[in-house]
């Protein structure tokens, strides 16, 4: 089967129970998208399918084929790092980080979406992103940071 | 095997690690320059107190360096403590910048490497920043101290006419300069670090002090550091392990042929240890399905029965301090108040599960673990599988959070055992619901505390019980001059240990709410009530910043809000919040709208970084505060994910206040525990002045407020 993957194409043998998560990780040694629960409730695993940010640990390989994923890899481009990692390092946001990922993922959605959330709708939309080091407020004051940056 | 594997040992925080290391695990001195690059090298003070000795002069095996300049000028830190997120990578490089005078992109950090750094017993109990920071600052200095020496000596120069600044050694006079690289270029020097050199004042701080950004931040936001669990060795396997189906259950026999059977599977049954490993995560789930295991269950309480079983099972230790005669005073006092508080299990979930990576090279075995204390991990190993610690090397890099829950090292335990088996590498990493009923957890615990004060609001008596939980923060801030404190250990039907602030949450919960219900009764303000009892000037500093952040006293709730306060001293540090909850009389919950928190740890090494620490301690105290709960039922926990075990998310996160104090006058203590230990009870109070309920339990509503 091939996966599209950060606009390349890999070839992968994927059984037909395995999850997008696993084929990342173990098959493709994409290890920027983390695992931290296994049942999308804490959004560890978040990718972009065709832009919208989807839980790939619940997520079967087999059924984003011939569909445009996005993981954090694929994120900056030409060296330049999305405004949302950006303003991410900005603000200087994480403290362990392994929610990182899952959190830029999830953002870079909401922007997509919603250019210019207010505060109360960053909230809604994040709110199955969980990072347990509980600086929230500080994400929340990086992704309205990246609505500064892409307007400019 | 199966005690370090299913954890028996792992005992409340009064018995943690506190006994001195029974060895140092340095490099070979031979291997030092060749690894480092010539230049000079500051060791820690035991290995020889002379000045500018070279490194022959030195014993063999005596080399563990705490820092290291290179001809380039790079300047290396060695650390035995580990990265968990508390971002000690930046804020102990800091310090060294700092003392230094160089500028932090010239200093990189070893940490939690048992090959490469000095011996260290493990990064908890806020030790990093007031030992760990002192110790690398003295190291600074004194190779300052030397570089300064060298350049002296080499331009034939006054040395008092000498400074170092931006990494460059300049003379006052002549305007001769040459960067630090330049003046330990073709040296191979070795100095102990001298304990009496003078180090800055916090004053005088320039880099120290000021927010420096995460260190390898980038890495992580674009998905480039590989957590243990995100490693791959070259042959490397997966493992799985059989776990027990519910605590107490012991395993009577096991049949691992099929699985022994299926292609590329390795399978070990090591008495109670039953692991399999193959080349791809899904296989290895195949064999572990495979295998039929009969259990012999024996009866455990469930959590009903815990804080009745905690009572019973407890001790009478000789832990108990007393002062006066507590039960005449209390029997005199004018307002009285005794209660009984529940404290409940709960879990640290941490976002990354435990990882290890495992892999023998003849005798030799290097373990990568995500783990709090990789020398521990080196010494369990050591014992588990019998080989001298020498062969042994643990690699801790910076890894998916702690909290204290990973003072451990499961996951490279039982992937040492099966790369043993394998002869390959194997990578083991828990599941999530391995990592919510194998780890340890927070601890449970019964509090009894009854006491009494004057009419004038002086507090009189003081009677505190704390079964099981632990003792940290057990003591009284407050003045009293009768007293009776009291630990009693006992016997924790589920696997428990160190969590973030030890047990001083729940004391501090149960002190500072008979604090806030002794105020009620004596009709005293809550916040005046505790200045009057108090006399530590710190602890009055962090309240009145708190209630005027908040506007304590000069603000009244709304209908059906509340307001509450509360204050604790931990390690060194204080904290004092005030929260202001809504009562919603339809859904019979709450809602914490706002906090305001003041904290206080001497002075302040990274601003940025700080604020980061005290939030996540109040966003994660909140957790444990209102809902955060392990239930457990005949051994078997019921809750074990994430749907079912409630964690704060961004909507649970109140408008915060953050107050820092920064005290230049005092030496920094650690910060990243004690900010957890305000919120809690603060909450319980402002509950209280909105609804009149007084809860005594931990958590406060995991179902609403109940009737």
């Amino acid at each position: 089967m091939d996966l599209l993957i950060n606009k390349k194409k890999y070839a992968v043998n994927v059984a037909s129970d395995d999850t997008l998560l696993s084929v990342l990780r173990n098959n493709l040694d994409l290890t920027g998208t983390k695992y931290g629960c296994g049942e999308g409730s804490c959004g560890a695993c978040t990718v972009l399918i065709n832009g919208v940010a989807v839980r790939s640990c619940i997520t079967k390989a087999t059924s984003v084929e011939g569909k445009e994923v996005t993981t954090i890899e694929g994120l900056a481009g030409n060296g330049k790092l999305h405004p949302v990692q950006r303003a991410f390092l900005d603000v200087d946001v994480f403290q362990c980080s392994y929610c990182a990922s899952g959190m830029v993922m999830s953002s870079v959605s909401l922007l997509k979406k919603n250019p210019q959330p207010t505060e109360a709708e960053i909230i809604t939309a994040m709110q199955g992103n969980v990072c347990r080091c509980g600086t929230y407020p500080r994400i929340v004051k990086g992704i309205q940071e990246a609505v500064k940056i892409q307007k400019s | 095997m199966e005690k370090k594997l299913h954890g028996a040992g792992f005992a409340p925080e009064q018995y943690e690690l506190t006994e001195t290391p029974s060895y140092h695990f340095t490099m070979n001195r031979r291997d030092f320059f060749s690894v480092l690059g010539s230049g000079i090298a500051i060791t820690f003070a035991a290995v020889n107190a002379s000045y500018g000795l070279p490194a022959e002069g030195l014993p063999e095996n005596q080399i563990g360096a705490w820092l290291h300049i290179g001809e380039d000028g790079a300047v290396t830190i060695y650390s035995g403590k580990a990265e968990v997120g508390q971002n000690i990578r930046t804020s102990l490089a800091q310090v060294v910048a700092e003392e230094l005078d160089v500028p932090m992109e010239k200093i990189s950090m070893i940490l939690g490497d048992t090959a490469l750094t000095p011996y260290d017993r493990g990064t908890f109990g806020s030790r990093s920043t007031p030992y760990m920071g002192p110790q690398l600052r003295r190291a600074a200095a004194s190779a300052r101290e030397l570089i300064l020496d060298l350049a002296a000596t080499e331009w034939k120069t006054d040395r008092s006419l000498l400074s170092i600044s931006d990494g460059i050694v300049m003379n006052r006079e002549t305007k001769q300069a040459a960067n630090m690289g330049k003046i330990v270029k073709g040296k191979q020097l070795v100095q102990a670090v001298d304990d009496k050199v003078t180090l800055k004042k916090i004053d005088d701080w320039k880099i120290a002090g000021t927010s420096v950004k995460k260190v390898n931040g980038e890495t992580f936001v674009t998905g480039r550091h590989k957590y243990v669990s995100d490693m791959k060795l070259p042959g490397m396997l997966y493992g799985k392990i059989l776990r027990p189906p519910a605590y107490g259950a012991t395993l009577v026999s096991a049949d691992l042929s099929a699985a022994k059977k299926m292609a590329g599977v390795v399978a070990v049954q090591d008495r109670d240890f039953i692991g399999v490993a193959a080349g791809d995560l899904s296989t290895a789930n195949k064999a572990l399905q495979s295998i039929k295991a009969e259990w012999k269950f024996e009866p455990q309480p469930s959590r009903k029965e815990i804080f009745d079983h905690l009572r019973n099972k407890s001790k009478n230790d000789d832990r108990g301090k007393t002062s006066g005669d507590p039960s005449a005073a209390f029997s005199n006092a004018a307002v009285k108040a005794g209660q009984t508080f529940h404290v409940d299990y709960i879990a640290h979930v941490p976002l990354e599960p435990r990882a290890g990576v495992a892999q023998w090279e003849g005798t030799k075995l290097t373990v990568w673990a995500g783990t709090q204390r990789p020398f521990g991990v080196l010494e369990d190993l050591a014992e588990i599988f019998q080989v001298p610690k020498e062969n042994i090397r643990v690699i801790q890099p910076d890894t998916g959070s702690g909290y204290g829950g990973k003072h451990t090292g499961e996951a490279g335990v039982e992937a040492a055992r099966l790369a043993k088996e394998a002869g390959k590498p194997v990578k083991v990493v828990w599941t999530r619901e391995e990592e919510f009923t194998w780890a340890y957890f927070r601890p449970a615990g019964v509090i009894d505390v009854k006491a009494g004060a004057d009419k004038n609001g002086t507090l009189t008596s003081w009677e505190f019980h704390n079964y099981n939980s632990g003792g940290s923060g057990i003591d009284t801030p407050y003045e009293v001059k009768n007293t009776l404190i009291q630990f009693h250990p006992s016997d924790s039907p589920l696997r428990q240990g160190s969590y973030r602030g030890l047990a001083a949450t729940a004391n501090n919960f149960a002190r500072e709410s008979i604090m806030d219900d002794l105020a009620a009764a004596l009709k005293i303000d809550p916040l005046e009530f505790r200045l009057k009892n108090l006399s530590e000037q710190r602890m009055k500093d962090v309240l009145e910043a708190a209630a005027k952040a908040f506007g304590w006293g000069t603000t009244k709730p709304e209908k059906d809000h509340g307001f509450g306060i509360a204050c604790g001293e931990e390690k060194g540090s204080f904290v004092a919040a005030c929260a202001e909850i809504a009562f919603d009389r339809n859904e019979n919950d709450i809602r914490v709208l706002r906090a305001a928190v003041a904290f206080e740890c001497g002075g302040i090494i990274n601003p940025n970084h700080l604020e980061n620490q005290i939030m996540g301690s109040v966003v994660q105290g909140l957790g444990g505060a209102l809902f955060e709960w392990i239930d457990f039922k005949e051994g078997k926990i019921l809750n074990p994910k994430f749907s079912a075990y409630r964690v704060p998310r961004f909507g649970d996160v109140p408008k915060l206040e953050i107050v820092m104090l920064n005290r230049k006058d005092l030496a920094p203590a650690g910060a990243g525990e004690t900010p957890i230990i305000g919120i809690a009870p603060a909450v319980r109070n402002a509950i209280a002045n909105a609804t009149g309920k007084r809860l005594y339990t931990l958590p406060l509503v995991p179902q609403g407020l109940e009737a």
